[in-house]
């Protein structure tokens, strides 16, 4: 079997920052940081987590580069999704109303 | 070797689990672990279609998003994230035990990561209850029971339009209702496993469907890894107060 085997201790590491970084994530939240940086400090968290989840829970880290190319594409479509809208919604106030 | 021999050496030595179509348990495990990736690209763009939905409501409507979000319970919501990143720690141990043989190790954990699920939706409940008895639950969903804030409780200044914060509520019950729909489903496929895993049917060479069960959990941990921070967390730096 080729599979790599990840063993308990880095499953451990990872679940352990994974709990502080929910501890920090709801810490930091009442904290009032100027202008958008809450939403940024909670995004950067949260995406942080998910990484780890999705290196070392999910074996990414250690599977084929293949797998790796499908999430990226996922995140890749999300982004169109995200960025065409977002322009679309935000830039409505410079049309003219007729 | 002419087209159409039935049986050869390595056959007749193949795995019980090998399917026909596959060289070996290795791809096997590898094909199966890619067309779950796959699918989870497609949940991926479903749940992303909702959180869009939420970006762009929240940046029109930022205060109303923010009260209502206070009037979310951060410790609840605190404590099922705390509950879904212990389930996945211990999904993890179970594809680690099956695949180094250690049968009742993974059975233990498999019914650690379900129960672990069923806290998650009985404190679901609750919250969702608690939303019944305010008069949160929006729109005309439960017959007599109109979405009727109190804008006491809910700490609404002066003139907020009640419309917006009900908007904020729709995404609420869309987005965990959704992803507690996930959970259910995962935990039926989860029931299967462990069943599956107390029948003797996995072994170090035949793991893949306890590890694609686990990567469709992590998925669902992942989603609410983003929801919450997004659902709850909002408007904490305004008014700081536990809901």
């Amino acid at each position: 079997m080729s599979e790599h085997i990840v063993y308990p201790r880095v499953y451990v590491t990872i679940f352990l920052a994974l709990l502080v970084g929910t501890g920090v994530t709801a810490w930091v939240a009442f904290y009032n940081f100027p202008g958008p940086l809450n939403a940024v400090v909670a995004l950067t968290i949260a995406v942080i987590k998910a990484t780890l989840v999705i290196l070392y829970f999910m074996h990414v880290r250690y599977g084929p580069r293949l797998i790796a190319l499908i999430i990226a594409a996922a995140l890749f479509w999300m982004a169109i999704l995200f960025a065409l809208t977002i322009s679309d919604y935000s830039t409505r106030a410079w049309l003219p109303v007729t | 070797m002419p087209e159409g021999l039935a049986t050869t050496h390595e056959h007749a030595t193949a795995h019980r689990a090998l399917q026909h179509h596959f060289e070996n348990m290795e791809q096997q495990r590898e094909a199966g672990t890619l067309g779950m990736w796959v699918f989870l690209v497609t949940e991926i763009m479903f749940f992303g279609g909702m959180f869009l939905a939420y970006t762009l409501y929240r940046y029109k409507y930022p205060e109303a998003f923010a009260v209502a979000s206070n009037h979310l319970d951060i410790r609840l919501g605190g404590i099922n994230t705390a509950v879904l990143i212990v389930s996945s720690f211990t999904m993890a141990m179970a594809v680690f035990s099956t695949q180094v043989g250690k049968r009742r190790n993974s059975i233990i954990f498999l019914l650690m990561t379900i129960a672990l699920g069923l806290t998650f939706l009985g404190i679901k409940t609750i919250e969702y209850y608690d939303k019944y008895r305010d008069s949160l639950i929006p729109g005309t969903l439960i017959p007599g029971h109109p979405f009727n804030p109190n804008p006491h409780e809910l700490h609404l200044p002066p003139g907020m339009p009640v419309g917006n914060v009900e908007l904020f509520y729709w995404i609420y019950f869309a987005m965990t209702g959704m992803h507690a729909l996930h959970m259910i489903i995962g935990m039926g496929i989860l029931t299967v496993i462990t069943i599956l895993a107390v029948r003797r049917r996995f072994s170090p060479e035949y793991y893949a469907p306890v590890e694609i069960s686990g990567l469709y959990w992590h998925f669902v941990d992942i989603v609410w890894i983003f929801l919450f921070p997004l659902l709850y967390l909002l408007g904490r730096h305004l008014a700081g107060h536990l809901g």
